[in-house]
């Protein structure tokens, strides 16, 4: 399995975590300063082409990350899932984005650095870090008014790879490639404009780029682990799980969890559109098994708050296991399989008019009962009263914390 | 970085308060990329700064009017009843970076009370213009769901597309107004 990042809050505790990200925050402070970020002159000279200062620094700081994130993610000790990926909102982003151009051009910092300004007793790093705060309360007190345009064109976790349709490997390099080239033609015309000697630019950056445009190419070669690479990790681990059928839950257990109001129960139903149609539980969300594995759908699933229990179901149990191997290898938490199936479940809540119609030549995780009409959901059964069954069976659903953020960029 | 003569040594430690340089650009790059991969794989979240003055905004709003916290959806989200608002990782990164500063500004002697602007700019017009823009940068932070920091460096790094189209609409707006700005900082 891997192991970054940490579960800080199962090893620090809920408070004891934050330690973590005063020293994060800490190390980030003590950068912007020695790269000049607390100095408003420096910043703004960026925007009148004298001092490219603000674009390495930025270019080289993403980029770094960025292969360093990669290239732990492709050997496997960083779970790129798990990772807090900003969802898009993209006209808001842009809206924002040049309200924010603007700010920075005129009062000379972005709200990161005034900090840093007013913690070195920069007066207009003092002045600014207010503004922002005056500019955030605006914000709060007025966003009402325009919160459907806030909400607007929201794309949710969307990536470069996934938007341009090529592989992470290849998105990586052509970024990296994309950040040399403007250092180039920064570097020129901080020598054309800002009359800057050539020769103060350091001598290792051109080491230092082939060295990062190299391990970009070795990293685009080995790839990004599929979901199969990342089942096969833990495959050992979680094979033992379904033997000792940890992840299997009664269908009582479902139901008395649906009426649980603490818990939030997500119920999946893998099998064909056919028998869905014909019955499946109430509030049960088809998605046949050949599009677990889309992303789209993943990361929706990451995006549930944290006392979400997820519970796959199929006619009898195989399909709904292999959907359970595939959430599991993309490191969904609290993820369950209804013993038994729908089968099961119809057995257990079923009436007789619907058990009588035994279909005993069923084969293999096919549905057993015969359905005249698709009713879907109409029938009792899809929605048995909790206090008319008094069922007996082992619970065995432990909600584990929540190992990705629910939140990150500023939120 | 260049050696220094032995002279040249007992004149720095004389002038021990003088401000050093700032470092190289590229220098600083790779340090604040290694700090931004370090807070993704240890904790998952990336970094972040006006977050952290939003929630702690909304604290002390919470002290002075928690009824109309509670009918504002968007602090709701915040600081709605007993929730506090400063239960959040940003803030303890946003604290973080003050002390980073100021333990960075003492090692380096650039802690000192003064108020960068153009040279053709008098000091209360640039404080006036720093709140301004502040101002601006609050409120076009939090339409933007992050700032610099918090979409532009982190979403970047993980190639959201968002974080992109954001990050070239900052420039876009900067340069945009840059030669409208120039009397202020030229």
């Amino acid at each position: 399995m891997t192991i970054f990042p940490l579960p800080l809050a199962e090893i620090f505790g809920h408070w004891g975590a934050y330690v973590v990200f005063l020293f994060i925050g800490f190390a980030f402070g003590y950068v912007l300063e020695i790269a000049g970020f607390g100095n408003s002159k420096k910043l703004a000279a960026q925007f009148y082409f004298k001092d490219f200062t603000v674009l390495k620094v930025m270019f080289g700081a993403i980029i770094v990350a960025m292969s360093l994130i990669f290239a732990t993610s492709a050997l496997g000790l960083l779970d790129y899932n798990l990772i807090w990926v900003n969802p898009t909102y993209l006209w808001p982003g842009i809206v924002g984005g040049l309200i924010m151009g603007f700010g920075f051009i005129i009062g000379g910092f972005c709200p990161g650095t005034s900090l840093v300004a007013a913690a070195t007793g920069k007066l207009d790093g003092v002045f600014f870090v207010l503004g922002v705060l005056f500019g955030i309360f605006l914000f709060g007190e007025t966003v009402q008014n325009f919160d459907i345009f806030w909400t607007s064109s929201y794309m949710g976790r969307f990536t470069l790879p996934e938007w341009l349709g090529l592989s992470t490997g290849t998105v990586v390099l052509l970024v990296i490639l994309m950040a040399l080239f403007m250092f180039w033609g920064g570097e020129k015309l901080e020598q054309a404009i800002g009359k800057k000697d050539p020769k103060s630019q350091p001598k290792w950056r051109y080491p230092a780029a082939g060295v990062l445009v190299l391990a970009a190419i070795i990293f685009m070669v080995i790839g990004q682990p599929t979901t199969e690479d990342r089942w096969n990790h833990i495959a050992a681990e979680k094979e033992a799980l379904l033997a000792e059928r940890a992840v299997q839950i009664h269908p009582g257990e479902l139901l008395d969890t649906t009426h649980d109001t603490k818990i939030k129960t997500v119920m999946i139903d893998v099998r064909e559109e056919v028998d869905y149609n014909l019955f499946h539980i109430l509030d049960a969300r088809h998605v046949p098994l050949s599009e677990i594995d889309n992303p789209e759908f993943i990361s929706e699933l990451h995006f549930e708050p944290a006392n979400t229990v997820f519970v796959l179901m199929s006619n009898d149990e195989a399909a709904a296991t292999e959907a359970w191997k595939i959430l599991q290898a993309e490191s969904v938490p609290n993820v369950y399989i209804l013993e038994g199936g729908v089968n099961g479940w119809i057995a257990t809540f079923g009436d007789d008019d619907l058990t009588k119609r035994f279909n005993s030549g069923a084969g293999e995780d096919q549905l057993c009962y015969i359905f005249d009409s698709a009713l879907g959901d109409r029938y009792s059964a899809s929605e048995p009263d909790p206090h008319a069954h008094e069922l007996e069976y082992v619970p065995k659903i432990k909600l584990e914390l929540k190992r990705a953020p629910t939140s990150g960029g500023c939120g | 970085m260049t050696t220094l003569t032995g002279e040249q040594t007992a004149q720095k430690t004389a002038v021990k308060r003088t401000a050093k340089d700032y470092v190289d650009p590229y220098y600083a790059g790779i340090l604040l990329g290694v700090v931004l991969f370090l807070a993704f794989f240890l904790t998952g979240s990336g970094l972040g700064a006006s977050g952290g003055l939003n929630r702690m905004l909304v604290f002390v709003e919470d002290l002075i009017a928690p009824n109309h916290v509670n009918r504002t959806p968007y602090l709701l989200a915040m600081a709605g009843g007993a929730r506090n608002p400063l239960d959040s990782w940003v803030v303890f990164v946003t604290i973080g970076v003050v002390f980073g500063g100021i333990a960075s500004g003492w090692r380096n002697g650039r802690l000192k009370v003064e108020t960068n602007r153009g040279p053709n700019v008098s000091v209360k017009m640039r404080w006036m213009m720093a709140f301004i823009g502040g101002a601006l940068m609050g409120y076009g932070a939090r339409f933007a769901r992050g700032c610099t920091s918090g979409q532009a460096l982190s979403g970047g790094a993980v190639l959201s597309v968002g974080s992109w189209a954001f990050m070239f609409a900052v420039f876009g707006g900067a340069y945009a107004l840059a030669y409208t700005m120039r009397k202020f900082w030229n």
